[in-house]
Parts: C-alpha cells; sequence; structure tokens
C-alpha cells in the first residue's frame, strides 16, 4: 500500500512537469529530424564528426561568426574535435597548438606599448572577426552575425534548428511573397511573413527572413577523413560542432548522472528497507 | 514547546552544559517531538524544503564565488567562467538553476497539502502566515537569482517585474526607481540584485526557524485534522519520520537528478542564451514556469494598475485563508463538497499556469471564429484565463460560504481510528 | 524576573515629580528614533540614481539616415527610442483617429512638430511593463508589444490592451532641418 502512495506521489510530480509551459507554435516548418550520437542519456560526441564541423566552422562560418567562449585549448579537452589521451593536459596538445597558432589576436607590446597582433596561444580564446558590434553590423547589412558559442542553447531546437534553417537558407520564396534585397526565404527560421507576403492570407508561407547568405554549397569543404562533402553532410556536422560548443561538459555530465542515479536509488532502497523495519510494528 | 522535556543530562558535562546553555535539550526534545501517527507522504514536503533550502544556500554560496555581477562581466563568468572553466561548475549551477524549481515543486504541494487537511486553521494560522510569508521570499529571491546570468530573459523578466511596482499610484515611481538606480534596468540594479539574492535565502531561513517553532507550539495536523488525544496518538519525530522524510528526499533527489544530469535546460528559455540586450525584446517572454498562474491572472486584466492589484490579490488570498474558511472540519477527507470545488480550484490554476505560457490571442479551439469581447475573441487564451482567474477568486468566497452552510461527514472520534477500523470512516480520500 | 526588574527600577524614580519623569523617557525615546531615521536616510537614499547615472547626456541624431516608411532604434540614457519616417498614409490614419475613441486622449499634432510631421519620435518602452514594441503587427498598422499584446497606432497611441498611456514622447529640438537633440 504504501509503496503505491509512493508511485503515486512520483506520478503527481511528473505530472506537474510534462503539464509544464508548452510554447506557443510559431511560424516555421516542422524541423528536419536527424539523428545525433549525442542524443539521449548514453549519448556521446562522434570526434571525426566534430572536427568535420570544426573545418567547416574555421572555413566558412568563421569568416562571419565569433565564438567568444570558445578557447583553441577546448578543441583538445575530453570530448572535443581533438582530444588527444595522450595530453591530457590540452595546452600541450600539437594540434590545439598549430590550430591557434593559425590565428592573429589583439596584444599590447610590452617593450613599446603599442598595439600589436601576435599569433593565438592555446589559452586564448577564439577572436571576433570584427572589432566591434557597430562593425559587425555595418559589414552586413545591418544584421550582427550571432555569437556561435551558445547558439544551439540559444535557439529552440537546438542542433535540429540550427541544421534545419542552414540547409533551408534560401529556399526559393513561396509565390506573392517578396524578399527585400539582402535577405533569403528560409522555411525554417521562426519568424513571420506577413509584412512581406501580398497574397490570400490564409496562404501565409512559413518560416522568416534571414539575413545570412546561403553558407554551403557540395564540395565547399574538403573533408580529411574523406567523407564526400555534401550540403547535408556539412551542415550535420557544423551543427554537431556548434552542439559542442554549446555544451562541451555533456559526456561529464552524462557519465556522473549514471554513477548518481545508480547511487540514489540503491540509497533510497536502503532507505525505504530500513523505513519498513522502523515502522514495522507502529500500526499506521 | 508544547510538550514535557523528556531529556535527562547524563554525564556531568551534560548536566553543566544543561544549566548554562541547553543546546541538547532543545535538539533532544524537537527528536524526540511527539508526531501523529498517520502523516502519510504528503507530510514529507517540510523535509524536502529543508533540505532544498540548504541545497540552494550551499551552491549559491560557492557560485557567487565565480560570479562578477556587472553588465559586462556577469553573462560571461555564468556561461563561459563557471559553466565551462571551474571545476564541476557545470554541476553546481545545474543544480543551483534547477533546484529552484525543485524548491518550488516542493513547496506547491506543500501548500495544496496544507489547503487540503485545512492545516491553516486554529490554532496553526501564525505557522500559515509564516510560511505564506516564507512562500513570497522564495519568489522575490527566486525572480532576482533568474536576473543574475544577464540574459535576454533576465533581463527583460526584471524590466516587466520592476515596472509592475510602478504601477502603483503614489509610491510605484520611487520604489521602482530605488530597485532601478538609474532611468532603467541597468548595471546597478543587476548589483543591487545579487546583493539581495545572497541575503534573502538568510531571512528565508530565519522565517523557516520560526515556521518550526510555529509548528512545535500546537503540534502537527494530520490527515484527519482530528486533534492529539493521548500519547498513543504520537510516536517520536526520531527515528519514525526522520527516516520516512530521508526516504522521500531521496525519491525526490533522483527526480531532481534528472533535470541536472539530463534535461539540464529544460525549464529554462533558449532566450536566455542570448546576452542581455537592452534594444530588443524576445519575442515570447515569459516568466518561470512556477510564476505563470500569477502571470497568467496580470496579462487576463485588460487595465494595468488593477491587473497589477489581482496579481497581488491572489497571493494575498492565501494569507486570508484560515479567516475565509470558517468550517470546524479541517480535513477534506470529511468535506466532500468543498473537496469538489478544490480540486476545480487546482484546475483552474493549471490552467492558468498554461495560459500564461501561450500567445494572448491564441485560440482554444482551431479553426472557430467567435466575437470580440472586451480586447479579445471569447474563443481565445485571454478569455480561458479570465475564466481561470475568475473561479481563482470566487474559490474563496465559496469556501467562505461552505464553512457556513455545507454538512460534513461524521469526523472520527480519534486521528489512530482510520487506522485501526476503516470501515468507521465514509470514504477517505487517498 | 521583568516586573522585579521594572520595579526596581521604578522605586528611586518615584521620589520625582512624575510628569518630569515621563517627559524625560519620551525625549530620550524619540532622540533614538530620530537618531534611526538619520542614519537610515543615507541608507534608502545610496539606492537612488548615483551622480555618474544621472550625468545624462543629450544625444544628437541625423535623421537623413532614415528613409521614408523607416525606423531606427537608437539608445539613449540606456533606453532604446524609436525614430520613425513616417508615411503621408501613416500621418492620414493617425490625424483620422484624433477624434475617435482613445484611451488617453492626444491629437497626433500634439506628438510632433509643427511641420516635421513625419518624424516621430517615441520613447520605445510599452507603457504598461517597458518591453519594446514592434512595428507592423496589431490592428492599427502600428506598434505591437509582444509582452502583453498592448497595440500602438501610427502616432504611437495606445489602442487596444493593458498599457494605459500612449508611448512617451521625449524632450526634443530640431537643432537643423535633419539634426535632432534629444534630452
Amino acid at each position: 500500500m504504501t509503496l503505491n502512495k509512493v508511485l503515486s506521489l512520483a506520478a503527481l510530480v511528473g505530472a506537474v512537469f510534462l503539464a509544464g509551459p508548452v510554447m506557443a507554435e510559431s511560424s516555421q516548418a516542422p524541423l528536419k529530424d536527424v539523428h545525433w550520437s549525442f542524443e539521449g542519456p548514453f549519448g556521446h560526441y562522434d570526434q571525426e564528426q566534430l572536427q568535420r564541423g570544426y573545418k567547416v566552422y574555421r572555413e566558412v562560418c568563421s569568416s562571419c561568426h565569433a565564438m567568444n567562449q570558445v578557447a583553441f585549448r577546448n578543441l583538445g579537452d575530453p570530448g572535443g574535435p581533438f582530444f588527444d589521451p595522450k595530453y591530457p593536459n590540452s595546452n600541450d596538445n600539437p594540434k590545439v597548438k598549430s590550430i591557434a597558432a593559425d590565428y592573429k589576436v589583439s596584444d599590447i607590446d610590452g617593450d613599446s606599448g603599442d598595439v600589436i597582433k601576435r599569433p593565438a596561444t592555446s589559452a586564448d580564446y577564439f577572436p571576433s572577426p570584427y572589432a566591434n558590434s557597430a562593425a559587425a553590423a555595418a559589414a552586413n547589412g545591418g544584421a550582427i552575425p550571432p555569437d556561435m558559442s551558445l547558439l544551439v542553447k540559444a535557439r529552440e531546437g537546438g542542433a535540429a534548428y540550427i541544421y534545419s534553417v542552414v540547409t533551408g537558407d534560401g529556399t526559393a520564396p513561396p509565390a506573392g511573397a517578396t524578399i527585400p534585397p539582402g535577405k533569403y526565404y528560409d522555411p525554417y527560421k521562426s519568424g513571420d511573413m506577413s509584412a512581406n507576403f501580398h497574397g490570400d492570407p490564409s496562404k501565409m508561407p512559413v518560416g522568416g527572413l534571414i539575413a545570412m547568405p546561403p553558407p554551403l554549397a557540395d564540395n565547399k569543404v574538403a573533408f580529411d577523413d574523406g567523407t564526400k562533402s555534401t550540403i547535408n553532410q556539412e551542415a550535420r556536422d557544423v551543427a554537431a560542432f556548434m552542439q559542442w560548443a554549446a555544451d562541451p561538459k555533456m559526456e561529464e555530465r552524462k557519465q556522473t548522472g549514471l554513477a548518481v542515479m545508480i547511487f540514489l536509488v540503491l540509497f533510497s532502497g536502503l532507505l525505504y528497507a530500513s523505513y519498513r523495519r522502523i515502522w514495522r510494528d507502529v500500526g499506521h | 514547546m508544547s510538550h514535557p522535556s523528556t531529556y535527562e543530562p547524563k554525564t556531568g558535562i551534560e548536566r553543566w552544559l544543561d544549566s548554562r546553555l541547553p543546546i541538547v535539550r532543545f535538539s533532544a526534545d524537537i527528536l524526540s517531538f511527539p508526531t501523529p501517527r498517520n502523516l502519510n507522504y504528503w507530510y514529507t514536503f517540510g523535509g524536502i524544503l529543508s533540505f532544498c533550502l540548504v541545497v540552494q544556500i550551499v551552491t549559491g554560496i560557492v557560485l557567487a564565488m565565480h560570479y562578477d555581477p556587472s553588465g559586462t562581466g556577469a553573462f560571461l563568468s555564468v556561461e563561459r567562467g563557471i559553466m565551462r572553466d571551474v571545476n564541476y561548475g557545470w554541476l553546481i549551477r545545474g543544480i543551483h538553476a534547477n533546484g529552484a524549481s525543485m524548491f518550488f515543486v516542493a513547496v506547491y504541494l506543500h501548500i495544496l497539502r496544507g489547503i487540503y487537511y485545512g492545516s491553516y486553521k486554529a490554532p496553526r494560522e501564525v505557522l500559515w502566515l509564516l510560511g505564506c510569508v516564507i512562500y513570497v521570499l522564495m519568489m522575490a529571491t527566486a525572480f532576482m537569482g533568474y536576473v543574475l546570468p544577464w540574459g535576454q530573459m533576465s533581463f527583460w523578466g526584471a524590466k516587466v517585474i520592476t515596472n509592475l511596482i510602478g504601477a502603483l499610484p503614489l509610491v510605484g515611481k520611487p520604489i521602482t526607481t530605488l530597485l532601478w538606480g538609474g532611468f532603467s534596468v541597468d548595471d546597478p540594479t543587476l548589483n543591487r540584485f545579487f546583493s539581495l539574492h545572497y541575503l534573502l535565502p538568510f531571512v528565508i531561513a530565519a522565517v523557516v526557524a520560526l515556521h518550526v517553532w510555529a509548528l512545535h507550539v500546537p503540534g502537527n495536523n494530520n490527515p484527519t485534522g482530528v486533534n492529539v488525544k493521548s500519547d498513543t496518538d504520537t510516536v517520536a519525530f526520531h527515528p519514525y519520520y526522520t527516516v520516512k522524510d530521508g526516504f522521500a528526499i531521496t525519491l525526490f533527489m533522483i527526480m531532481f537528478a534528472v533535470f541536472v544530469f539530463y534535461l539540464p535546460d529544460a525549464l529554462g528559455k533558449a532566450d536566455n542564451a542570448i546576452p542581455a540586450n537592452p534594444l530588443v525584446t524576445p519575442a515570447h517572454i515569459v516568466p518561470e514556469w512556477y510564476l505563470l498562474p500569477f502571470y497568467a491572472i496580470l496579462r487576463a486584466i485588460p487595465d494595468k494598475l488593477i491587473g497589477v492589484l489581482a496579481l497581488g490579490g491572489s497571493i494575498g488570498m492565501l494569507f486570508a485563508l484560515p479567516w475565509i474558511d470558517r468550517s470546524h472540519v479541517k480535513s477534506m477527507r470529511y468535506r466532500p463538497t468543498a473537496r469538489m470545488y478544490f480540486f476545480i480550484w487546482i484546475v483552474a490554476v493549471a490552467f492558468l499556469g498554461w495560459c500564461g505560457s501561450q500567445e494572448p490571442d491564441g485560440k482554444l479551439i482551431p479553426g472557430l471564429e467567435s466575437f470580440n469581447l472586451i480586447d479579445y475573441p471569447i474563443n481565445s487564451v485571454t478569455w480561458l484565463s479570465r475564466f481561470s482567474a475568475l473561479y481563482y477568486f470566487g474559490y474563496f468566497v465559496i469556501v467562505f460560504f461552505l464553512g457556513l452552510y455545507e454538512k460534513p461527514l461524521p469526523v472520527p472520534d480519534s486521528l489512530y481510528t482510520p487506522v485501526l477500523k476503516p470501515s468507521a470512516v465514509a470514504a477517505p480520500a487517498e | 524576573m521583568a516586573e522585579s526588574l521594572t520595579q526596581s527600577v521604578s522605586d528611586p524614580a518615584n521620589a520625582v515629580d512624575p510628569s518630569r519623569r515621563d517627559f524625560i523617557h519620551i525625549a530620550a525615546t524619540a532622540a533614538a528614533a530620530g537618531g534611526v531615521v538619520a542614519v537610515a536616510w543615507p541608507l534608502i537614499d545610496q539606492l537612488n540614481p548615483a551622480a555618474d547615472t544621472l550625468a545624462l547626456a543629450t544625444l544628437e541624431y541625423d535623421l537623413s539616415k532614415v528613409a521614408l516608411g523607416q525606423e531606427v532604434t537608437i539608445s539613449w540614457r540606456k533606453q532604446p527610442v524609436f525614430i520613425r519616417h513616417r508615411t503621408p498614409k501613416e500621418i492620414a490614419d493617425a490625424r483620422a483617429a484624433d477624434h475617435g475613441q482613445l484611451k488617453d486622449p492626444e491629437t497626433d499634432a500634439a506628438r510632433v512638430k509643427a511641420g516635421k510631421e513625419q518624424w516621430l519620435i517615441l520613447l520605445a518602452s510599452c507603457t504598461h511593463l517597458g518591453c519594446v514594441p514592434t512595428f507592423g503587427g496589431g490592428d492599427y498598422a502600428g506598434w505591437l508589444c509582444p509582452c502583453h499584446g498592448s497595440v500602438y497606432d501610427t502616432s504611437g497611441r495606445i489602442r487596444k490592451g493593458p498599457a494605459p498611456k500612449n508611448l512617451y514622447v521625449p524632450d526634443y529640438a530640431f537643432l537643423s532641418d535633419t539634426k535632432i537633440k534629444i534630452g
């Protein structure tokens, strides 16, 4: 009887959460369903995919998108694209060092006090492609390219949203829609087309406008592992890389979680036995 | 303490200390406190809430060691410093951020339990009032804590809530300026919210001490609502309820851990991963789930001042409950009519919570056209929240009249009777 | 315990004139209260805007950057301000509603500078709870607040929803034909 009560209590607590907020359906096409290696309680990052994704970021995205929360050393951390068990301290990882050295960062020369550019070290963060947000806006027709370090967490739908928007960018606009110069139609972007649509209001197209020109193309990035470079492959890999950039501790979190869950189940079992024993002779 | 002390100092040191600072006697009396033997699992939320408070204070103190309360530094210190670089920072913040939601899950169930079993009635009115004070302090603390990461939802949540106070006549504007320290929500606001967010949990802990004191004067209520009549009605708090509360806490921790380790962002909003921008309001601005019912009441009313007063009044009704409900029967086990209205009230609160998360003109029944009344179509989220809000307040009127006219079922002579003779009580609700 | 204490204190005082004794206690209490209030004031007033926050800069803006039918959002005192270049249709719509049912009655002419009707300068804070409304939404072709659905017309006047007031027009003056100074 008591166990039943416990179960019904747990069910009620769960129901409180399931009945929680449901966001209103925004106007966008259903996101493309992608199977990710990092899904589920035992999910992990696919290191080769992260390396391909990093290459897409480096060669395509990074010319406009900053990633100011990620340091070069993070690339060599456990779970990261260039983690190598031989180098537990990612600052020693030669791959990380060479990636960092490719970038130039601003510094102050200690002798003259002049502002100089020096090669980045593993401790530096990815530098922004623009000096400041005004420069970023001016270079992109007023739309500031968002920072990519947390973008997956900052968009409903996460990595699937990134994948869908990147592949849907530049879709031919539906009849009746006028696309202003410097903008592109994207059915997956959460938006509102009412200001740009002059047809039958009941046939309002889903999606919205995006200022980013379609970024990817077949064979735009030559993958080092020989994977065929299609738009979908590039988009999927860069979305996975961005997932890692936003949540680099995911593997550690899920592994710790497993140990904690096992402990808690055993501990609660012991406490339940103890509870039954103490209350054995007490009517209640 | 309402029960005579049973503590006997055994050693010389204990006798010496007992006549100077009887702290061992104090603790022993709390552990041996006579507690009704028929408390069910709904009564474990007090212990669960104490656990939540300790978890929040401990993780919060640790997070404050890594946090930078400035407009330029706050977001980075949380998302880059704590989440990426601090050892176990992701875990500690995950516990603290989700812990706030867990705290509210527990407090809502604790409050509903108190209403269902009539735990606010004489002689426990002060106990109830102190609980309401804790609840208000919790909301203030949670709100200020949500501002600290300085994301888009933090910023705009702070702006909306502080503007609520500005609706009050005369005092509204000066108080808002005092909260802001400027012309709008800005760096000074963030800094003082951090200071107050650090302070308030200790105020909560102090009021919790009063709450427990006020509990130990009349002793616990119980599911029958019948007063304790003899020693056979009670058992010592320890070990009987320490182990029961402990078991409940571990079950609670399992649910807590699911969120911390597997759904760390499920209760948050994606917009809060974007740094605060005073020039752009997010398209969907929604408070945390535990404030949604009140948010829906605010939106349901087309007048700013009345909306704010209704929001305050919806919490104020809880304070007044002991004086609204005049029924002499405590537990709703024996008040089937009151029980029915209470369950509908829970449904109304759930509707309000759902409405709070939706667009105000969203349709309830898709495709059905309806006429406009007071700015919104009848077939809209706003009208569902209006009807629900009406019932939310109407419930308290119903409770008042039920207390005068309702015919309750027979109440058992002793709180222990239902256990010995289940047939003696008609349809106990569990 | 408490009783014996009062007694021992009041015993020697019984020799003194009772009204004078009362006066001393009242004066001492009043002095304590006054002291507490005097100390509390700096502790409260520190919450008010500091001198650096109050040192408000005025802002000059060149309107020629805003094309007809466009709107820019600029930051003034860390608050967003809309500068809208209204089309003749927007102005006509706003003027047509001057004598209609308005929640906060105000003519469109009173909200712009004479001869400069195309320029509408507004504090971009919804008068309900301070969100930034977006242009192009709502039933009046003006602004719609995303937070609680307040709708403003093309003059920034409240037409529907919970906001009590029209969008505020900040103090501003034309320095030249295309240059304004806000504040």
